[in-house]
């Protein structure tokens, strides 16, 4: 074993020095490897951290919610629906929720308009999500005025800027004190938008949604689970989709690697035949230019990975985050919180450093097989 | 669910597996039939050459093969969150009908290229390639498994779907199925923990044995082969109830979860290696003694003995691994024992 380790601890040594030696000549390709390893990094990190804040923010959401239909289409829940639900066995808590959407033309951009049920705002004041301060302008104690259902102005205070930590899911957020919600959307105060359900038991989640579908047939039931599962999905899907296209580029970027490596410099040709006369036998001359391609592979995916890692944390992914992220007026910010798992960094070394490695070993064969003489005299 | 980066990386290895097989197969049958060390014809020239590129290209696509074992089970449990009804990689492998024949030939080839990995790495260090012939129909063989390991895999992938409700290890692993996974949940505890027991210590005391004399690598191979199988079946029998202290939870797929630390992994990877040696040690065997030369002969004893270590490590850990978890766990199976 030792011998071993010596053996490919001298060829290592002899391969940095002839890269050093023919620096110039791998520095394209290094480049254009780095940038492969870029992209396809910096999809997966920022998919990963995507992943893991959805799956951090969902799990404060109510296990089960409940949207009413009428013919298809979304209805008002009444009190009496929420008491008789209340009543379904495995549920600890119903919330009726009182929210909708308004469409500001100013801003171009829809608010989502929300009567909190605990700690409303003040009567006329509201609290707005850092994406609606922005589209307009807003700080505390400014004035807020949008056109209500019945067509008149509705001017609100603002009381309270929700911080940009919260932008996630605050961004289009607007609350206000129910009867406000009620005046501007001219709806009666018994209507709820939606209900919430708390229940205790993890294990009955699946069951107490049957149930709670069995008392309102019509009604929708969404489980948290479902949510989690849905952005799960929708995240893969994104990231395969944008992973296969990169892969046509990592498949051109290996035929520019073969084809690299299949035209040796006429220094590198004399510098094997050299090899060759003196003693190293063809699996050396392999080994050696196997490390080559491995010391250039690990080179490049670190300098890649590296760069991925400051985009994506650092930069915000400016470079990824249309086609990741989805688009909306009133788009959040947020940082993501920088992580990376070994399956992650596993998939890149194998959708990157494979590919490289297998289109340069035939040239590199071709090298270590042709004979020495013709190698020195440049004939082959 | 194709468009998943683990997915589309398991099938990029596969696929790369397999063609680079195919590819070499031609090459093999050729050494197989024209192999004579003896001859200096142009064709033996070549085939020497081209030789050098199929074990090295050979054994990079094999050992990925090996790694990717672990990432098609690691995938398999991530994935479970996005199946109705599955909690763990059972869930995920039982979504369509070539999860579970996709994972076993996936080992099939994982111990298919171990043993093609030693043989080779033992031919590269003799200059006469003793087992240049054997590993080139070892390649041969190989093709198929790899083939159908791909198309698999592929069948797999292709067929989750995010709307199937799958079942949980709960149905399978449980005395009432009707599969042979039922058998080993029903196999008595009593019975499966000193059959475990005897059967890898006598795994090890043959490891050990061999990696002293070099010698007995067949009884070792058909060893850890049993080995094999009798860990897998005492981690359903009993090994699982000790982990998750529970006397009906059987699941051999829930111990790769974080909640239990990982250490499903330990206790896989240490016996799929050992399992690997042992069978590497197994298939040196018949040519121990037709080194054309002393130097191929003691070179072919060596590595057998360095994988009766490595064999012996492994059953080693899976032992002190099973017992740990008995003495560790708060479930008492036996109260008067």
């Amino acid at each position: 074993m030792r011998a071993w380790i010596n053996r490919q601890s001298l060829l290592v040594d002899y391969t940095l020095s002839a890269l050093a030696r023919h620096g110039g000549r791998n520095l394209g390709l290094f480049v254009v490897y780095s940038g492969i390893v870029f992209v396809l990094a910096s999809t997966m990190l920022f998919t990963d951290a995507l992943r893991r804040e959805a799956r951090l923010l969902l799990a404060h959401s109510p296990e089960v919610l409940l949207q009413k239909l009428k013919a298809g289409r979304h209805a008002y829940l009444t009190r009496e629906d929420l008491e008789s639900l209340g009543q379904v066995r495995g549920v600890s808590r119903v919330e009726g929720r009182r929210w909708g959407y308004f469409y500001d033309p100013v801003a171009g951009a829809n608010y989502t308009l929300m009567a909190p049920g605990v700690d409303p705002p003040d009567r006329g004041r509201i609290d707005v999500g850092d994406g609606v301060a922005r589209a307009r302008g807003l700080a505390v104690g400014d004035t807020l005025s949008l056109r209500s259902a019945a067509g008149g102005l509705f001017v609100l205070v603002v009381g309270r800027v929700f911080s940009a930590e919260s932008s996630l899911v605050a961004a289009d957020l607007v609350l206000m004190h129910p009867t406000d919600w009620e005046a501007f959307f001219q709806l009666p105060g018994d209507v709820f938008t939606d209900a919430a359900f708390t229940v205790d038991n993890p294990q009955e989640v699946r069951n107490v949604a049957r149930k709670i579908g069995e008392r309102l047939p019509e009604a929708r039931v969404i489980l948290r689970e479902e949510l989690l599962r849905t952005y799960a999905s929708l995240f893969d899907w994104r990231e395969g989709i944008l992973l296969a296209l990169a892969g046509i580029a990592a498949a051109a970027f290996a035929i520019l690697a073969w084809n690299k490596a299949s035209g040796l410099s006429a220094d590198e040709r004399r510098e094997i035949g050299i090899l060759k006369a003196i003693g190293w036998d063809t699996r050396a001359v392999l080994t050696m230019k196997m490390w080559e391609g491995a010391l250039i592979s690990g080179g490049a995916f670190a300098v890649g990975f590296l760069a991925a890692w400051v985009h994506v944390f650092h930069l915000e992914a400016a470079l990824i985050v249309p086609v990741l992220e989805g688009w909306s007026v009133l788009y959040p910010r947020f940082v993501l919180t920088p992580a990376v798992d070994a399956v992650s960094l596993l998939t890149l070394g194998l959708l990157t450093v494979l590919p490289y490695t297998l289109a340069t070993l035939v040239p590199a064969w071709r090298a270590a097989v042709t004979d020495p003489d013709q190698m020195m005299r440049g004939t082959e | 669910m194709i468009f998943q980066k683990s997915v589309l990386a398991l099938l990029f290895a596969s696929a790369a597996g397999a063609l680079g097989a195919l590819a070499a197969g031609p090459h093999a049958l050729a050494v197989w039939r024209h192999w004579d060390l003896e001859t200096g014809r142009a064709r033996q020239l070549r085939l020497e050459r081209r030789s050098s590129l199929v074990s090295t290209g050979m054994s990079l696509l094999l050992v990925v093969q090996a790694v990717t074992l672990l990432l098609f089970v690691f995938n398999a449990d991530r994935m479970a969150s996005q199946f109705v009804g599955a909690m763990c990689a059972v869930g995920t492998l039982q979504v369509d009908g070539f999860g579970f024949p996709a994972l076993i030939a996936r080992i099939a080839v994982f111990f298919g290229s171990g043993i093609w990995l030693a043989m080779n790495a033992v031919d590269g260090r003799c200059r006469d390639y003793p087992l240049t012939r054997p590993k080139s129909l070892l390649l041969l063989a190989l093709i198929p498994l790899l083939a159908l390991a791909c198309g698999l895999e592929l069948a797999y992938f292709r067929g989750l779907r995010p709307e199937v409700i799958t079942s949980c290890c709960g149905s399978l692993f449980s005395s009432g199925s009707p599969a042979v996974t039922g058998d080993l949940a029903a196999w008595p505890v009593e019975r499966a923990m000193p059959v475990t027991f005897v059967v890898l210590g006598g795994a090890a005391c043959l490891s050990a044995w061999v990696a002293r004399h070099g010698r007995g690598g067949l009884a070792l191979g058909m060893a850890g082969l049993l080995a094999f199988v009798v860990a897998l079946a005492g981690v359903v029998a009993f090994v699982s109830l000790y982990v998750y202290e529970d006397p009906r939870h059987h699941c051999p797929f829930c111990l790769l979860k974080a909640e239990y630390g990982y250490r499903g992994y330990a206790f896989y990877v240490a016996l799929f290696a050992a399992t690997a040696a042992a069978l590497g040690a197994g298939a040196l065997a018949p040519f121990a003694g037709r080194g054309r030369s002393p130097a191929s002969a003691a070179r072919l004893q060596s590595a057998t003995r360095a994988l009766g270590g490595v064999a012996l490590g492994g059953f080693l850990l899976v032992l002190l691994m099973t017992a740990w978890q008995i003495t560790a766990s708060g479930l008492t199976l036996f109260p008067h024992g």
